[in-house]
Parts: structure tokens; C-alpha cells; sequence
């Protein structure tokens, strides 16, 4: 069908730049409008874009489940190895002015790596949330 | 506007139609951010409201039906509990500062130390991520963990389970 | 006092108002979970029009601006868009589950088997 053809080419051309807008609101949250949040949410709405367009098998083999759950743990991981780091050299939990020699830095190095976490662990959650409702079958009842 | 697409989603029958409005919403919301300098939230509500909240209202749709059954009674008590409890929150902004002033008491605390020394002492010219990633990283933590938890219960309440034990070979997958 | 100071905040009860009503008069689940995101947007625009100071810009740090409109409720309004975004998907899927278990969602439906089986 032609229209499925054009729905193929447009995504095809788009999911790219989607994903690199998605890391430039990661780094560039610092100096303007973004951050973890909105990055994250932008790459699962990249993946779920791509899914929608060619099917749900396809978008699983490209970015398996194993990968999803693994990126849902791996981002509070980051935040809490944040923490514990700035506890074990020297200061509080989540100190960050301990983790660089000169403290500005420090901090600036503990926020690009706390957002990196919670950027990591958005579009994890949003991309498996959508995998269990896209996967789950219609019309399935359960025995009671 | 807003105002407008609300009624509509009130008095819309057909869930699809809900739906989109209520993207349509979350975007028209997004604009109002804007203008109300909140670069930050805005992008973050088109991003989630529009985004993921109708794909999952749609996801749902889907594996559900998408009309909604007409009610049986007219609901006048609710509609009762709703409008005193808007007229008490109305009543209650009557003692809110005025719009925009830049000397009221809000402004006074901590924002002005916010303001002036975050460049110099996280070196982020963006006051919003420095508040959020540093000096309130506890809070961002937490969120996180709410993320991460609402994932985990979404999996557990979804995911298929498949047994292939021989004695369950009639079953299928279980619910 | 000018009244038009409040009509912001008079808008946004107005939606806070329709959300609640969405959520305790109509009876279908996933209309509830609708309104429900309503009412959290219109709290949203409740706390941060206090925060906006007239003839200030975005609190982002440039050299050419000195007015800034307040950060603080933007951080808290940050993190509760995406805390409702994943209310809402717990909430979804035990829609789908309920779905499945009673076959319908609306709520009468649903009491109603409930009573039949007890």
C-alpha cells in the first residue's frame, strides 16, 4: 500500500535526527532548556516510533528486553554510585565538589553523571512500559 | 482553550476522541508553560503528557474497548462536591501575591541565592538542572526510584508468564 | 487587588474543578484516569504562575538578562509531571488486568459482578 511506503521512508529519515536531538537535550541541559527527563522520554518515543511503524518483533530484535531491564536498573545505579562515591572520598552522600580536584568542576562532573543515570533509567522505564502493553495479547482472559 | 477541550473530554462519549484531546491538552498546557517562562516543564509535558501518556492511553484502548457506556443517573452530587471544592480553592487564591511582582514574598528566601551564586558554584548556567541534579539531588533520587518502581509494577502486573512443565501442557500461558 | 491578577489562577480551578468532577462522576476507568491527568496539569499551573515575575525570562543564566522568574517551582513541577506519568501507567495497566479478570470497565459493571459473586 503506498501510504505504508511513505509511513517506511519518513520514519526511516526521521529516527535518526530524533535520537541525536535526544542526546544534544541530554548534554546541552546544562546551558539551556532539558536534561535527563525529556532526553529520555525523547529516545523511547524514537524506539516507540520505530515500533509503531515496523512492528513490535522488529523493534525487539533491535533493542531487545534484556537490554530495556538492564537499562531500568543501570540508571539508579549510576545516581546511587554518585552518592556513595562523593561518601567514599571524602564527604556526604551525593557530595559532589569531592569528586574532581577543583570543586566547580566536581560538581559539574557529578550533575552531567546524575543526569546521564536518570536519562538512562527514563527511557528504559518508558520503552519497557510500552513493550508490556504493545505485547500483551487481546482478548485474554484469566481464570476465575 | 483549555477551558473548551476539558468540557469536551467531560462530555465525550467515544474514549479515541478522549484521548487525542487530552493530547491536545497536555500541548496547549505546554504553550501556557512557556509564556510563563518554564522552558524546562514545558518541554518535559509535551514530551510525557503528549507523548507517552497518549500512547499508553491508546495501548490501552487497544487492549480494552473505546466507548464509554452512558451514565445511568444524572450525577448531581458529584457535580456538587466538585463545584464547592472549586469555589473554596477560588476562594483561596484570593490571598496569593500579585501576578509577577518581583518583590513579593516567594522571591525572597532562597531563589535569589539560587539565582546568583549557582553559576559560581556548580558552573551550570541552568539554574532548573543545577537545583535539580545538585543542591535538591536527594529529591531527584527519589523520583528516580518512583520511575524505576513504576516500571518494576508494571512489569509484574503484565508480563506473560510461560510454563512449559509437561503436566501444564493443556494450560497455556498463565494469566 | 485587579481581577486580573486572578484569572490565571481562577483558569486553572476551573480545570482542577473539571478533572475532579471527571473522576468521581464518570463511571468508565480509563475516562477516571483522563481526568486524573487533568487535575495534576491544572496543580501544575497552579504552582508556577506564582513563580513568573513580569519582564523576567527563563532561569537560565545569560549575560544579557538580570530579571529571572523563580526556579524553585519548576524543579517541584518537574519532578511530579514524570511521578504522574508513571501513577498513570500503574494505573493502565490495572485497567488492562481488571479488563481481563471482569470484562468490562465500567464501574457499575464491575460492583455489580462483584455483589452477584458474594
Amino acid at each position: 500500500m503506498r501510504s505504508q511506503v511513505v509511513l517506511r521512508v519518513i520514519a526511516k529519515l526521521l529516527i535518526p535526527f530524533i535520537l541525536v536531538f535526544a542526546l544534544y537535550v541530554q548534554f546541552h541541559g546544562d546551558y539551556g532548556p532539558g536534561g535527563g527527563f525529556q532526553a529520555g522520554v525523547i529516545v523511547a518515543a524514537a524506539v516507540i516510533f520505530y515500533a509503531l511503524i515496523f512492528g513490535l518483533p522488529t523493534a525487539q530484535r533491535l533493542v531487545p528486553e534484556w537490554l530495556v531491564e538492564t537499562m531500568v536498573a543501570l540508571g539508579v545505579l549510576i545516581f546511587a554510585g554518585v552518592g556513595v562515591g562523593g561518601l567514599a572520598l571524602g564527604g556526604n552522600f551525593l557530595d559532589y565538589f569531592v569528586l574532581s580536584a577543583d570543586p566547580v568542576s566536581g560538581q559539574h562532573l557529578g550533575i552531567l553523571l546524575v543526569e546521564a543515570g536518570v536519562g538512562v533509567t527514563v527511557s528504559g522505564v518508558m520503552l519497557m512500559i510500552f513493550y508490556m502493553f504493545a505485547g500483551r495479547q487481546r482478548g485474554r482472559h484469566s481464570e476465575r | 482553550m483549555m477551558a473548551a477541550t476539558v468540557v469536551a473530554i467531560t462530555r465525550l462519549r467515544n474514549l479515541f476522541a478522549v484521548v487525542v484531546l487530552g493530547s491536545l491538552y497536555s500541548f496547549l498546557m505546554a504553550t501556557v508553560l512557556v509564556v510563563l517562562d518554564a522552558v524546562d516543564v514545558a518541554m518535559t509535558e509535551a514530551s510525557v503528557g503528549a507523548g507517552i501518556s497518549t500512547v499508553l492511553l491508546l495501548g490501552t484502548l487497544y487492549l480494552t474497548k473505546s466507548e464509554e457506556a452512558a451514565p445511568a443517573r444524572r450525577p448531581l452530587l458529584p457535580l456538587l462536591v466538585a463545584l464547592v471544592t472549586g469555589g473554596l480553592l477560588a476562594y483561596g487564591t484570593l490571598g496569593l501575591p500579585e501576578f509577577g511582582e518581583p518583590d513579593s514574598v516567594i522571591h525572597r528566601h532562597v531563589a535569589p541565592r539560587y539565582l546568583e551564586q549557582g553559576v559560581a558554584e556548580t558552573g551550570v548556567p541552568n539554574i532548573v538542572t543545577a537545583v535539580l541534579a545538585s543542591y535538591r539531588g536527594y529529591d531527584t533520587l527519589g523520583e528516580t526510584t518512583v520511575i524505576f518502581t513504576a516500571g518494576v509494577g508494571v512489569i509484574l502486573l503484565l508480563r506473560r508468564w510461560r510454563r512449559r512443565s509437561p503436566d501444564d501442557a493443556g494450560k497455556g500461558d498463565r494469566a | 487587588m485587579n481581577v486580573l491578577d486572578f484569572v490565571n489562577y481562577w483558569i486553572a480551578v476551573f480545570l482542577l474543578t473539571a478533572g475532579v468532577y471527571i473522576v468521581i462522576a464518570r463511571g468508565n476507568l480509563v475516562k477516571k484516569l483522563v481526568g486524573l491527568s487533568i487535575f495534576q496539569t491544572s496543580v501544575y499551573l497552579i504552582y508556577i504562575s506564582p513563580g513568573k515575575i513580569l519582564g523576567g525570562t527563563a532561569p537560565i543564566i545569560d549575560p544579557n538578562f538580570t530579571v529571572y522568574s523563580n526556579p524553585l517551582p519548576h524543579v517541584l513541577i518537574l519532578t511530579a509531571i514524570v511521578v504522574g506519568v508513571a501513577t498513570l501507567a500503574l494505573g493502565l495497566a490495572l485497567v488492562v488486568r481488571i479488563n481481563e479478570a471482569y470484562g468490562t470497565i465500567e464501574e457499575d459493571e464491575i460492583h455489580a459482578q462483584d455483589a452477584g459473586r458474594d
